[in-house]
């Protein structure tokens, strides 16, 4: 087995042998799911908490299904957000839940960097269920997963992710897997939702999205993320549609058997076009959903085996195991 | 009472000359350079290190009134004594801001109660709102040296025109801290690959090249004497060039972060790192040093900033900004001279010569007449830095943990020894 992190705080950490080892287990937790009785036991008698700084229903839920099937005690807090004092509830947080000895904390938090600070005072592993505009890691295993089933392989395609590159963790942790599996990666939107420095990061940076689903295979698109904006980044929701939306013409650009996904929750009419999402020809939005229960159940059971192993050998005296 | 310094390595930022060498002090005024002891002097051996003139820090927070946890005059002044540093030009962002001739009053008793020299900065504006004008003649009468509202942007451009307008009536000395205010709202980092990669709200390095620009016309409307509290990009160096070339009276600061960190230090969101300005590329970071080495950099600050552990306990964007540094300035400083490139009388012209020039004060040089403010260190003792040994209350230092090389022997301040021998 090639998985040796403690944490999950990104991909961007992660060899590609990691995300390979992760994938396939991944695999026979889809095969899981789809029986009638669902349940495995990898996590009996570990506890897990999400806490969620920031609300979410699908990733929450998500990651509450994939432990109660492995068989983990789930324990959902939401945490009310003061506007000002948010780091203080965040630490503070940390160090109560702690106590409670959880085993796998799935963290969810409005800023950057602050799945990080928290895993630093705990000593239980961190899944970053989303930080800031930094990482989302278990979305971009899950659509790397969705990809790898829908075109049989992780590599040597090229993959358009069209829309709020800006404000959009999802981005920045797919573009990193992607890379490291050496796909080609281009960047579609408005000069003001690109990160400015995105020319650097070794993929391509497209204005215009019709050159950039030219051939493509993938087509990945993002929600335009308004709770994230304070305001004048498109002049309005229509004229967005009009250029940046995927619609059936622009998709005819891309290869004839490219796929469309979404991290959802969608926003149809303004960044994808409702009948686009609902092809069942193109769109793997569903399996997303899907491969996410999967990817997040094999993420916490290898997460576990290391926590196990550190403990066993902290129990036995012999150090640290990894 | 006579010190007479010998077997000293002289820093003289004035001759630009770094040389062996004796210094005599006699009550508390430098006397002679070169001479012998004179009869009845306590001789002190410098066996080789360097005697330099103290450094006059300016912009220094020290949080009386207001915030006395994070830093009183008392442990201000002790990390200065330690850090070589022998004039403190503290800011007026206190609580409430030094924005009236009593509240000057007030901190200038408690300063002169300190061991080492401290003056302050007052406010430009009232509150630091940016709406009125400070009383400016009386608070020049109580002993201000210039007049700021810190890294607040005045964003109304007639109020500032006539700030500076009235400021050059008096001959007061405005402090500017070149940034555009909407911009750089809510950022915590320099714009680019790492910021993006990291998810860090970011500013461009052009908000600072605009807000030079904005100020650098006012000031050439009105004629008054202007300094850039910091330059921290490349991008702003040449608008410096050209307001020089045009006659402005207008000097420029330099943090010594910003010329010796840059953006990739953060790492792991490391909030000692987080400064305002953010730190910024590692071109950047090297016109600077540039800069600093052809003077085009006058002076070279540690903008002094003390937080409360709470305050840095916070995710990257909203912890608070800024680093103390009063007593790793020289040391941070070394670095620039150990990597070549800037002497030591070069730098101890930004560290003491210029500013002290620029404000009016008579110390930072070498020179018989002026008073015996002296560093005497050991600019290649390496040590390895722990923040809890800092002097000051906040031990919010982005250096902690690295090896730095120069180490403070003994600070003087008018011929009194305040820091090494019986001081500890």
């Amino acid at each position: 087995m090639t998985f040796r992190a403690r944490h999950l705080l990104g991909v961007e950490p992660l060899a590609p042998a990691e995300i390979t080892t992760l994938l396939d287990l991944a695999e026979t937790y889809v095969a899981l799911n789809r029986r009638t009785v669902k349940h495995g036991d990898a996590l009996e008698g570990l506890t897990q908490i999400n806490l969620f700084f920031e609300a979410s229903t699908r990733t929450q839920s998500s990651f509450e299904l994939a432990g109660k099937r492995l068989g983990a005690d789930v324990m959902n807090m939401a945490v009310a957000q003061s506007s000002v004092k948010k780091g203080e509830t965040l630490i503070d947080t940390a160090l109560t839940l702690n106590a409670m000895q959880p085993d796998l904390l799935v963290v969810r938090h409005p800023n950057s960097g602050a799945v990080n600070l928290l895993a630093s005072k705990v000593n239980c592993a961190v899944l970053n269920a989303g930080d800031g505009r930094h990482e989302h890691p278990t979305q971009a295993l899950l659509d790397a997963l969705t990809i790898r089933r829908a075109k049989g392989r992780l590599h040597r395609l090229t993959v358009a992710i069209c829309g709020d590159i800006a404000h959009s963790r999802v981005a920045r942790s797919n573009l990193i897997l992607l890379g490291k599996m050496e796909n080609r990666v281009r960047l579609v939107g408005p000069a003001t939702l690109m990160p400015r420095g995105a020319a650097d990061w070794g993929c391509e940076i497209h204005e215009d999205m019709r050159a950039g689903l030219q051939d493509a295979d993938v087509v990945m698109m993002l929600r335009l993320q308004k709770e994230r904006m304070d305001g004048g980044f498109i002049p309005s929701e229509r004229e967005y549609f009009h250029r940046w939306g995927l619609d059936a013409e622009k998709l005819a650009l891309a290869k004839p058997d490219a796929i469309v996904m979404h991290p959802g929750p969608m926003n149809r009419g303004v960044e994808i076009d409702g009948t686009i999402a609902d092809d069942i020809n193109r769109s793997v939005i569903q399996d997303q959903v899907e491969m996410g229960v999967a990817v997040r159940m094999a993420a916490m059971d290898l997460l576990a085996r290391n926590l196990r192993a550190e403990r066993g050998a902290r129990a036995a005296g012999g150090g640290v195991y990894v | 009472m006579i010190l007479h310094f010998q077997n000293a390595r002289l820093i003289d930022p004035q001759a630009l000359s770094d040389e062996p060498g004796s210094l005599t002090v006699q009550d508390g005024t430098i006397v002679a350079l070169d001479g012998d002891a004179p009869e009845g002097a306590t001789v002190i051996d410098c066996g080789g290190r360097c005697l330099a003139p103290g450094i006059v820090d300016w912009g220094v927070k020290i949080g009386e009134p207001g915030e006395r946890h994070r830093e009183s005059m008392r442990s201000a002044a002790l990390a200065a004594a330690a850090g070589g540093v022998t004039t403190i030009v503290a800011r007026p962002d206190t609580l409430p801001p030094i924005d009236t001739p009593e509240g000057l009053e007030f901190v200038t008793r408690r300063a002169a109660e300190q061991p080492v020299r401290i003056r302050h900065q007052a406010a430009l504006t009232r509150a630091r709102e940016g709406r009125e004008m400070v009383e400016m003649g009386f608070l020049m009468d109580a002993g201000a040296l210039a007049f700021t509202d810190g890294v607040r942007v005045v964003t109304d451009t007639r109020l500032l025109s006539r700030c500076m307008a009235y400021a050059r009536g008096l001959g007061a000395l405005i402090v500017g801290h070149p940034q555009d205010a909407g911009l750089s709202r809510g950022a915590a980092a320099t714009a680019g690959k790492f910021a993006s990669l990291y998810g860090i709200p970011a500013v461009s390095p052009m908000a600072e090249r605009m807000g030079l620009e904005r100020d650098l016309a006012l000031a050439e409307l009105t004629g008054v004497r202007w300094h850039a509290d910091q330059i921290t990009t490349a991008a702003a160096l040449p608008v410096l060039d050209r307001a020089r070339a045009a006659g402005l009276d207008v000097t420029a600061g330099a943090s010594i972060h910003h010329l010796t960190l840059n953006e990739y230090d953060v790492g792991d969101y490391r909030t000692f790192f987080r400064l305002t300005p953010p730190l910024r590329s590692e071109d950047d970071r090297m016109a600077l040093v540039e800069a600093v080495a052809d003077g085009r950099i006058d002076v070279i600050g540690s903008f002094h900033t003390p937080q409360d552990e709470e305050a840095k306990r916070l995710p990257f964007e909203v912890a608070a900004p800024g680093a103390v540094g009063l007593e790793t300035l020289l040391p941070a400083a070394m670095r620039l001279y150990h990597q070549g490139g800037v002497g030591l009388a070069q730098l101890w012209r930004a560290l003491s010569l210029n500013p002290a020039t620029r404000l009016g004060l008579p110390g930072g040089r070498l020179a018989a007449g002026t008073p015996a403010d002296l560093v005497l260190f050991d600019p290649d003792a390496p040590f390895v830095l722990d923040r809890f040994a800092l002097r000051s209350k906040s031990k919010n230092t982005p250096f902690d943990g690295t090896r730095m090389e120069g180490r403070v022997l003994g600070t003087w301040v008018g011929g009194t020894r305040v820091f090494g021998g019986d001081h500890g």
